[in-house]
């Protein structure tokens, strides 16, 4: 992005690196949908730097409040009870990161994304990564570390999920994986990409851009 | 404290010179009849920008008027929405020129009961409409409205704002003249007015059409006005505008001038507080005004309008909108602006969407809510930063 301003350089800089790959997937001047959008942050590059017809939605009210704050379209509401009321291909692309694990309904939300949308992007942190396996296997506790850590008992995230049991589902459901990537825990793309087994194993996040079969 | 005849009896409003742009045409009305001419009473405040571009229309609610920023020339008291629009405002008029109409119907000058009625070649008969004043909509409302802003040379409206049946107007504007509006904020407001606040409409009303002084909409032949019933009607809606929690918090049980009941004449403060607001209301607002205004909200239902679906009056608009309800608001309550974020969605239309956490109930759209003031502030500078406004 050669020609943008230093303030918005800054701004994808700093841009959590799952949003950044994702914005990197979608094309210029695309209608996006992004579920879970937080205070708007990727809404906000799409727009500027993508020239996307960008809207999101956020299940937080103060983060909400924030991105409509900022003169962003977002709307308050979840990805279980507001996709329903979209119309049949009204995006381009719908987004949805790291926010799958903690729906009610991840098989329906992803159905009313693909009915929604052309294209898919779903982010997700893996529940398969080495490091939850080893604290599984050793200490015998539920994982506990930078990104598993709530408590169970407090955990918004109640439907985790590994890389394997995502392409799985996407497999059950005739969805066609377009890309998919796994990136490690300092955010660097992978070098397993093309093993789904080795990706389970070292990616700290999955990323999937999917359409329908 | 209610009149007992004899010299306490009020007298109807205050002859004010309200600022107007009459239109010697008229206004057809949904219901048939021809108001000739139309009168619209409206107030402005900041500049309209060379390029025309930086109007925002404010609709006021049910007994608010155009005095939306200033001292109101009855009243003496400041504007009805100075929290919102001012300098540095998130309506800011150091930025917007904002234009407020008196709606049609109304009592500030605009076309409505009090004012002079006109016989269908516009010739003054020498009394004022009272009940003869036809039936009117919001959408009446709105045409008035948009008469008004082409006289002012405004080809499109940055925005229009408004809470409660000012939103029902924002709503008929996006919906009528899509083109015209950049941007539309209804604020606690509802697609249609439900069962409940047309009940809550029809006590008031009964009340007005049981005092006496009514005399059946003829009190202005006498020089009164039916006080206690009109009085009664305000208290009733202006529990409607609270919550529980407000009310509790205000007031309590607490009683005034004693510590505990003494079972002879306590009057609890919440009485005597909503004894206030209704005495208060009766000077400053006409009684057949009152009907005719409560029953254009109760006619509202933007899907009948449109084949049964809210979807249908936005599809292929270019409007952006931002919705906002409150809480504690139980007249309009969250769940029916979140009914109309759906039909926006379904619309494919693009809407921001906020529901404001607070105890103050309906009427919280007017008093001090920082959190509602930066959503709508920064929605209206994303929208004028669009447009280049």
């Amino acid at each position: 992005m050669p020609d943008a301003p230093p303030d918005i350089r800054f701004v994808a800089k700093n841009m959590r690196l799952d949003l950044r790959l994702i914005a990197e997937m979608v094309a210029p001047g695309a209608r996006v949908l992004d579920i879970g959008c937080g205070d708007g942050q990727l809404i906000e590059h799409l727009i500027r730097e993508k020239g996307a017809d960008a809207r999101g939605i956020e299940i937080d009210m103060a983060e909400a409040t924030e991105a409509v704050a900022a003169g962003l379209p977002v709307i308050h509401g979840d990805a279980d009870a507001d996709l329903a009321h979209y119309p049949d291909g009204a995006f381009d692309y719908v987004l949805l990161s790291r926010t799958l694990q903690a729906v009610e309904r991840p098989r329906e939300v992803l159905r009313q994304m693909l009915r929604i949308g052309r294209h898919a992007i779903v982010s997700f942190p893996n529940f398969g990564h080495w490091q939850l396996r080893w604290q599984l296997l050793v200490t015998g506790r539920m994982p506990d570390n930078e990104t598993w850590d709530r408590k169970w008992y407090e955990t918004p995230n109640i439907h985790p999920c590994t890389i394997r049991d995502f392409f799985a589902l996407c497999e059950m459901e005739g969805y066609v994986v377009e890309r998919w990537l796994a990136v490690d825990d300092k955010g660097l793309r992978s070098p397993w990409k093309r093993s789904p087994w080795l990706a389970n194993l070292f990616g700290e996040q999955g990323l999937f851009l999917l359409r329908k079969g | 404290m209610a009149a007992t005849g004899m010299t306490q009896a009020l007298a109807p409003l205050q002859p004010i010179d309200h600022q107007r742009a009459v239109f010697a045409d008229g206004l057809a009305l949904d219901c048939g009849a021809v108001v000739a001419p139309l009168a619209v009473a409206y107030r402005t405040y900041g500049k309209l920008n060379a390029a025309r571009s930086n109007a925002v229309l404010v609709c006021h609610a049910l007994t608010g008027d155009q005095y939306v920023a200033e001292t109101h020339p009855l009243t003496g008291k400041p504007g009805w929405w100075e929290a919102v629009v001012g300098p540095g405002k998130p309506i800011d008029t150091d930025r917007y020129f904002v234009v407020c109409a008196n709606v049609l119907g109304g009592c500030m000058g605009s076309s409505g009961p009090p004012e002079q009625m006109t016989d269908s070649e516009g010739r003054p008969l020498g009394r004022p409409w009272g009940t003869d004043f036809p039936n009117v909509t919001i959408r009446d409302m709105v045409r008035a409205q948009k008469r008004l802003v082409d006289h002012l040379g405004i080809p499109r409206l940055l925005a229009v704002v408004g809470g409660s049946m000012g939103g029902m107007q924002v709503l008929e504007w996006a919906a009528t003249y899509p083109d015209m509006v950049v941007a539309a904020a209804p604020i606690a407001t509802a697609t249609y007015h439900s069962a409940q606040n047309i009940a809550f409409h029809e006590v008031g009303r009964a009340a007005v059409h049981g005092d006496p002084d009514w005399k059946g909409g003829r009190y202005w032949e006498d020089g009164r006005i039916p006080e206690k019933g009109l009085s009664v009607a305000r208290m009733v809606a202006h529990i409607t505008y609270l919550s529980e929690a407000a009310l509790g918090r205000k007031f309590g049980r607490r009683l005034r001038g004693a510590s505990a009941l003494t079972f002879l004449e306590d009057v609890f403060e919440v009485e005597s507080y909503l004894r206030y607001q209704g005495s208060t209301f009766v000077r400053r607002f006409d009684a057949n005004s009152y009907l005719t205004i409560t029953r254009a909200m109760d006619y509202f239902d933007l899907a009948a309008e449109h084949g049964g679906e809210v979807a249908a009056a936005f599809r292929g608009s270019a409007t952006r909108f931002l919705v906002a309800s409150f809480s504690s608001d139980w007249l309009f309550p969250t769940e029916e602006s979140r009914a109309l974020v759906r039909a926006l969605n379904a619309a494919a239309a693009n809407v921001s969407f906020v529901e404001i956490a607070t105890d103050k109930g309906h009427d919280a759209f007017l008093l001090d809510e920082p959190v509602f003031h930066r959503a709508l502030g920064g929605f209206l500078r994303g929208v004028a930063a669009k447009v280049g406004a």
